[in-house]
This record gives C-alpha cells, sequence and structure tokens, in this order.
C-alpha cells in the first residue's frame, strides 16, 4: 500500500478555488499504484501532469517513483492551483515544478519525445460548449469540471500533442466518464496518432462512471 | 519552483515566435538557495535531454559560473556535484522571464513562472 498523499495542509479556502481530489484523483492513483512495478522499471526521467489542481497525483507518482528519480513537472490554469501543487509537493517531500500554463504550451517545443508518464485527470463534464470556454478563460474553479460538448473540448486538444510529447516508452493516464466515449477516445488515438491505448481501471462513483485509459506506442503487452 | 531544470525545458510561445525563442532570459530575479539530494543516477539519464549553452548562459545570469564552456565527456562525481546544484538547488523566486526574439515578458512569482498567455497570443 503506497500512502494517499498527505493534505492537511490543504483548507476549505484553497477548496473554493482549487479542485478537492475526489473519486476521479482516486481512481486515477489506484491505477497508479496498480502499475507501480511497471512505472518503476520505465526509469521515467521526466513526468507531466497536466491540470494538477491540488498536486495530489503527481505528490503521489513521486512517492511511487521516488522523489529525487524524476523531474515532476505540473501545469495548470489556474493560479491557486499551481499554488497548491507546490505547497502539496512540499508536504509530501516530493519537489514539484509547477508552471502556469494551459496544457503543456511552453514546455512543447522541448519536450518532444521525452514525456516518459503524462497524467490528466481533465475537466470532463458535459456542458454546453460556451460554459466551457468561459471556465478556461475564467481559469477558476469551474475550470476543473467544465468539458463542453460531451466534456471532451479540453480533452481533445491535448489528445492532439500526446505523440509528439510521449518518449519512446513513455505512456500516458487519462481519466474519462463514460459520455466522453472512451472506445472512441481509443479509436482515435490508433487511428489518427497510431497509438495503442488500454482500459486500466473503471468503477462507478457518486453517479459517475469512471475510467482510467492507458495510451502507448508499440504493442499491447507493454 | 524555477530551477534550472525546469528553465532549460520553457520557450516563448507567442504566435508566429518561431525561432531563437530559446532559452529566456532573466530579469529582476530573487534567488534562494536550498539543498536538494543528491541522485547522480538521475542526472547522468537526464543530461542528454539538457540544452548545455542554454544552461551555462542561465547560470551565469544567476550569477554562477562553476559549469565549463563545454560539457565535459567524462561525469566524474565533482562534475555531477556542481551539475546537481546548479540544476537543482538554484531556486528563482521572482523576477521575470523574457523572449530574446519577441521580448514577452513571463512574470515569476512565489517562485512559479506565469507561463499563460492571452488570446491573441496563442499559437
Ligand atoms: C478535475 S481537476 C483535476 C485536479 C487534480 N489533478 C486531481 O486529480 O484532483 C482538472 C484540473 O485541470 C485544470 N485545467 C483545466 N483546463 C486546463 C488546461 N487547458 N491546461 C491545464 N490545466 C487545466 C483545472 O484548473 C483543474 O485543476
Ligand atoms: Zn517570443
Amino acid at each position: 500500500m503506497i500512502p494517499t498523499p498527505d493534505l492537511s495542509h490543504l483548507t476549505r479556502k484553497d477548496y473554493e478555488h482549487v479542485y478537492e481530489p475526489a473519486e476521479d484523483t482516486f481512481i486515477l492513483l489506484d491505477a497508479l499504484e496498480q502499475d507501480a512495478e511497471y512505472l518503476r522499471s520505465v526509469r521515467p526521467k521526466i513526468c507531466l501532469e497536466i491540470g494538477s489542481g491540488s498536486g495530489c497525483v503527481s505528490s503521489f507518482l513521486g512517492t511511487v517513483l521516488g522523489g529525487t528519480c524524476s523531474l515532476y513537472l505540473c501545469t495548470d490554469i489556474n493560479p491557486h492551483a499551481t499554488q497548491c501543487t507546490v505547497r502539496t509537493g512540499k508536504q509530501n517531500k516530493v519537489e514539484l515544478n509547477a508552471v502556469l500554463a494551459s496544457f503543456a504550451d511552453p514546455l512543447n517545443a522541448r519536450l518532444r519525445g521525452s514525456v516518459d508518464v503524462l497524467l490528466f485527470n481533465p475537466p470532463y463534464v458535459p456542458t454546453i460548449g460556451e460554459e466551457a470556454t468561459e471556465a478556461q478563460s475564467s481559469a477558476d474553479i469551474q475550470g476543473a469540471w467544465a468539458g463542453g460538448e460531451d466534456g471532451m473540448q479540453v480533452t481533445n486538444r491535448l489528445l492532439d500533442m500526446v505523440e509528439s510529447l510521449l518518449s519512446s516508452n513513455g505512456c500516458f493516464y487519462l481519466v474519462a466518464v463514460k459520455q466522453n466515449n472512451v472506445p472512441g477516445i481509443q479509436a482515435k488515438m490508433l487511428q489518427e496518432y497510431g497509438l495503442h491505448s488500454e482500459v486500466v481501471l473503471h468503477r462507478r462513483a457518486g453517479g459517475e462512471h469512471l475510467f482510467v485509459i492507458k495510451i502507448f506506442r508499440g504493442s499491447s503487452d507493454q | 519552483m524555477v530551477r534550472l531544470i525546469t528553465h532549460n525545458l520553457l520557450a516563448c510561445h507567442v504566435r508566429g515566435c518561431n525561432s531563437n525563442n530559446f532559452p529566456l532570459q532573466f530579469q529582476d530575479v530573487q534567488i534562494g538557495l536550498r539543498e536538494a539530494e543528491f541522485n547522480p543516477d538521475f542526472l547522468r539519464g537526464f543530461l542528454p535531454k539538457i540544452e548545455w549553452n542554454a544552461l551555462v548562459g542561465a547560470a551565469r545570469q544567476l550569477g554562477d559560473t562553476s559549469l565549463p564552456e563545454e560539457q565535459p565527456s567524462m561525469l566524474d562525481d565533482d562534475f555531477l556535484k556542481t551539475l546537481h546544484h546548479v540544476l537543482l538547488e538554484i531556486h528563482v523566486e521572482e523576477g521575470a522571464m523574457v523572449c530574446p526574439n519577441c521580448k514577452h515578458v513571463y512574470p515569476i512569482s512565489n517562485g512559479i513562472p506565469n507561463m499563460l498567455l492571452a488570446e491573441h497570443e496563442i499559437g
């Protein structure tokens, strides 16, 4: 058992602006724990989490892999979130390198083919498109869930960057819900980018049907 | 935290700014030094990802001249310890990074670089 990160330093006030870890966060932790041995065997040098929020997931990954064994980069569009990410890293003795940015925009050029572990628990809730667009520009708590049409408006933009970011044995863990059309995501990644994938966990929780999809190059026996 | 390991991976991404947009130049910085645990295996594995000239230049801007001009081929412990300090122990807390090409200013506050762009600047 790898302990869940210590979040005792975060308060109600933080959670007014920053996503409080919930079932979708925990299914991602469980997927990483389930893959812990595989992840260590890859010996990742660069881990990148998009939308790190509280920093819970990257802190957990740092505990799985060892805090000094990899570089942990975390982006979020929400300035409260990047602050919380750094604090949560400190609290859990993992140095999280937070960057206020959308997706990996300022990192794309230098990280081409270099990301060993990519993580995204996106805003996946279906809303009208405008609501997601607005949430993206106001960069506050709504940006944590408002996902636009099919809940895929934000995720789709990252899906188009994954192939260029992943290293040769890199992998990408994505949280999704049923309305996002998980088979559709998998088909898109294979057809457009030749990337393979598998559902590594799924469960029903709090009225949602949650999935963790692992996306990677090469054959499915990885 | 903007440590030099992160700085070495950030490029200007203003629309149309595609050349000479790396490395970003530090401006008016406040730095802090914090000890980090030495992991030579990590450093050896990470070295191929580093743009050496950018790292040497950035370290000099922060007043650290300990790195050699040319990346040494022998990765002995002395060198790795120097590299460890420059990459991982110097924290830029406040200030800014400026694009050498389009001069866009990316502020750093509380150790976090603000790389967000306004809608019309996005590439
Ligand atoms: C569902 S929350 C997940 C937070 C945290 N990773 C967790 O699992 O608890 C989604 C996060 O993505 C961030 N986000 C939304 N759009 C983003 C974008 N375009 N780029 C980076 N982060 C984004 C939100 O601010 C929010 O922190
Ligand atoms: Zn520029």
